[in-house]
């Protein structure tokens, strides 16, 4: 037992909100322009622990509990996901499933805590979160269950040290979930997270009304999602190598999500974003590629 | 005795007040309707109190309970013979509304209630547009000092259908407006769009005028559109002193009125690109704007052309060095701006955004009086410096620029067309500055009482200024008319049937002005 899994999970508390800082860069890079900082993300976050939270009297604890449950959720997604070909820091037979549901859970506070505001717009942004979440998830599922089979693995970590050479069946899985990984964490092309138009919004709009270290709480939290679902597929598609010290897989592991960051960034830079009633046609062809790869890996 | 005929004036001709015929109340409606039925459209429609223009000073409050007398003027404009028909007639308290007729006046006619009081019987949908009190407290106006956006909304009642209201207050800093959806899941089944937040009062404040104010009202009446506003002002007194602005002015005051529609477009686009979330056309026009910005900068020192036109000319000249750095930064900003613009049109994910969406067909545009980019959008053959051609539009034509879906894309490609006639046009006209003064003084106003408009193609449509002087060549009346003003219903219609996820982009698509509107 080495300390690697504990190292893996302090390096994803820590750097996830460097991940958004890569992609605005790269975002400003294609646009002629310098860009936010790389660390702007962090001096965000001190800056909203630092202020106080303003409360709407329609709402009641379900409101503050939001942010709370959310964060602890993916916190414990954090746990569930291995890095670096390193076994995850919690991990067990049929943790997957364990991985979508306190996703589920944290999509789901989120959701109750936008209704319990009364506001037209968090109604809108919940019923569409709603909607493409229950597209989304599927395909995560499908995608998780086509590589537990081809690795014999019900547990992440018994499955996600990636394959040398890919499989076309977990290239298929990996396609379905960075579709699903940009509608997740609504980027470009589901979601445009720099958008100050209310009515085009998903996530965004159902924290409208969240402030001060509340707000701090789903940024990061945001963030750790980014992380999480940004390592599941780095860990499929970056191969480990036998033989050297844990460090060196975990510094491949590093570069990877960083050109993830790099790659999301560019698509947002040359794509526009979809129309809402077509987000889930998107996400039905992620199903597709998902099931498709199921199918193939049960051949 | 015969009825009389709607006066036939050219754009800018000034009219003695004593020849504005008047109509009675039935003749005048179906004159109205009869020719918005043969294809003219309202230009302009306002009241002014008889006192007022009697004495020739400002209205004097009648005896409480009795409604004083309201001279309605309507200018017709007519494309096919470029004239405008001017008519008027006399109601008291109440007339019966055109609307149901003639929808296009709906607008104009919510406008004259809250004004003066006077009563469209009838109209189907007659509520403040501007929540003001009324400038003549008599008669069954709108309620004085009614607080504003404070009314009726319209209504959809069922257990799925629920209603989103956004503003005054926004999420970026733009103007402040209401709007009220009325949705069905994500789909708009109507919008009803409340205005009136940045009213000023200009009209009243210009009355009494041209005094050393006027021109500074004029110049910020909407912002975005000071040369616009500025020159229509401008050639209206200079048309009512019966002079004209040296040709050297005109060609200045052209360059400069294209240069506001090439920075004002070249936002336009890179708001629509920045709405779809397409990164690089909406930052390298954000950049591109300014630099055409620089150019009346260049000018006159003002990055929206303020302090350029005054009655009589321009009050900077361009010597040949300027006018070489000019052409020069034109040409760069053109290239660049070819290259942002032309992405849009190539990426497959921008165009399935833009096309189908917020569509409008001609009918119903040419019925609810559309006007500019969004009109020529929908195929509209309609731009004033093509049918109403005055100052340098009456030497060199600029071609029109005309599409025929009326969706976003239509608006959007429009813009380019424009874009580039624009650029030419000032490449020309920079290239052939006639040479002589800039400016001149006016000689004095005959002394006789005077009606005249004046309308200038700004770069969002049709603006039309009015005016009413007395004897002594003071404003009675200087009724303004934004585009905007004709626009606003355009967009609330657009969003019928949308989802209403897709209103920011349209809004932007007819980028309308709430302070031009709101006065």
């Amino acid at each position: 037992m080495t300390s690697a899994p504990l190292v893996h999970l302090f390096l994803g508390l820590l750097l996830a909100p460097l991940l958004l800082g890569v992609i605005n860069r790269t975002k400003a890079f294609f646009a002629g322009r310098r860009g936010p900082p790389v660390l702007q993300l962090y001096w965000d976050l001190a800056k909203l622990l630092r202020k106080g939270a303003v409360y709407s009297q329609t709402t009641t604890w379900v409101f503050q509990a939001g942010p709370v449950v959310g964060l602890a959720a993916v916190l414990a997604a954090l746990a569930l996901i291995p890095f670096g070909g390193a076994a995850a820091p919690l991990h067990f037979n049929g943790d997957l499933l364990l991985l979508a549901y306190v996703l589920g859970l944290m999509r789901f506070f989120t959701v109750v805590a936008a209704l319990d505001t009364g506001s037209s717009f968090e109604g809108m942004g919940a019923s569409r979160e709603v909607q493409f979440a229950a597209l989304a998830e599927p395909a995560l599922l499908l995608a998780l269950a086509a590589a537990a089979r081809k690795a014999g693995s019900l547990s992440l970590s018994g499955i996600l040290p990636a394959a040398v050479p890919l499989s076309p069946e977990l290239a298929l899985a990996a396609g379905a979930l960075v579709i699903v990984f940009l509608c997740e964490n609504s980027r470009v092309p589901f979601d445009d997270p720099n958008t100050h138009l209310e009515l085009t919004m998903i996530h965004e709009v159902m924290v409208l009304d969240h402030s001060g270290p509340d707000l701090a709480l789903i940024l990061y939290s945001a963030a750790l999602k980014l992380w999480v679902l940004g390592a599941l597929i780095v860990g499929m598609l970056v191969p480990t190598v036998a033989g050297v010290p844990w460090v060196a897989n975990t510094v491949i592991g590093l570069a990877g999500m960083l050109l993830l960051a790099v790659v999301v960034g560019v698509v947002e830079s040359v794509t526009a974003r979809v129309r809402l009633v077509r987000v889930p046609h998107l996400l039905a062809a992620a199903g597709a590629l998902a099931a498709l790869a199921f199918v193939l890996v049960l051949r | 005795m015969t009825e009389p005929k709607p006066k036939s004036i050219r754009n800018l001709e000034p009219l003695g007040l004593d020849k504005v015929p008047v109509l009675d109340v039935s003749g005048f409606r179906r004159t109205i309707v009869d020719a918005v039925r043969n294809g003219a459209r309202v230009s302009s429609f306002f009241g002014v109190p008889a006192s007022a223009l009697a004495e020739g000073n400002a209205a004097t409050p009648a005896p409480d309970g009795a409604a004083s007398p309201v001279r309605l003027f309507a200018v017709l404009a007519s494309v096919e013979t470029g004239t405008l028909s001017v008519l008027s007639a006399l109601v008291q308290g109440e007339y019966p509304s055109l609307t149901p007729e003639c929808p296009q006046v709906h607008w104009f006619e919510r406008e004259i209630w809250e004004q003066w009081s006077v009563k469209p019987a009838g109209h189907p949908w007659l509520k403040p547009i501007r929540f003001h009190a009324p400038y003549a407290p008599t008669g069954s106006g709108a309620a004085a000092g009614a607080e504003i956006g404070v009314a009726e909304f319209f209504r959809i009642e069922g257990a799925e259908v629920h209603e989103v209201a956004v503003g005054p207050v926004h999420a970026g800093v733009i103007e402040p407006g209401h709007f009220r959806f009325q949705c069905h899941g994500e789909n708009v089944y109507h919008l009803e769009i409340s205005l009136g937040y940045q009213h000023r009062g200009v009209e009243p404040a210009l009355v009494g005028g041209p005094n050393r104010r006027t021109l500074h009202y004029l110049e910020t009446l909407a912002g975005d559109t000071s040369v616009g506003h500025a020159t229509a002002y401008a050639r209206l007194v200079e048309a009512l002193a019966g002079a004209a602005a040296p040709p050297r002015a005109m060609s200045l005051r052209g360059i400069a009125l294209e240069l506001e529609r090439l920075a004002n477009h070249t936002g336009d686009l890179g708001a629509l690109a920045g709405d779809v979330a397409y990164l690089p056309t909406a930052s390298y026009c954000g950049r591109l704007r300014g630099d055409f910005l620089n150019l009346s900068a260049l000018l006159c020192g003002n990055r929206f052309g303020r302090g350029l036109i005054v009655p009589g000319g321009v009050n900077f000249d361009a010597d040949r060095e300027l006018i070489a750095e000019l052409q020069a930064r034109l040409a760069a900003a053109a290239a660049d701006v070819q290259g942002a613009v032309e992405l849009l049109w190539q990426t497959p994910s921008v165009m399935a955004r833009f096309e189908n969406t917020g569509a409008l067909s001609l009918e119903l545009a040419t019925e609810l009086g559309l006007v500019g980019p969004v009109a020529r959008a929908c195929g509209a053959r309609m731009d004033v410096r093509h049918d109403f051609p005055a100052g340098i539009y009456q030497f060199v034509q600029v071609p029109m620029s005309t599409w025929n879906t009326g969706d976003v894309f239509a608006r959007a490609y429009v813009r380019w067309l424009e874009i580039q006639k624009s650029i030419a046009f000032i490449q020309e006209r920079a290239e052939a500055l006639p040479d002589g003064a800039c400016r001149q003084d006016l000689p004095v106003a005959p002394d006789r009482r005077q009606f005249a408009v004046s309308l200038v193609e700004g770069w969002r449509g049709e603006i039309c200024h009015v005016a009413i002087t007395n004897s002594a060549g003071r404003f009675i009346r200087y009724k303004i008319v934004d585009p905007s003003f004709h626009n606003w219903i355009g967009l609330a219609m657009a969003l019928r049937g949308q989802p209403i996820s897709d209103f920011p982009l349209c809004n932007k698509s007819f980028n309308l002005s709430y302070c031009g509107h709101d006065l």
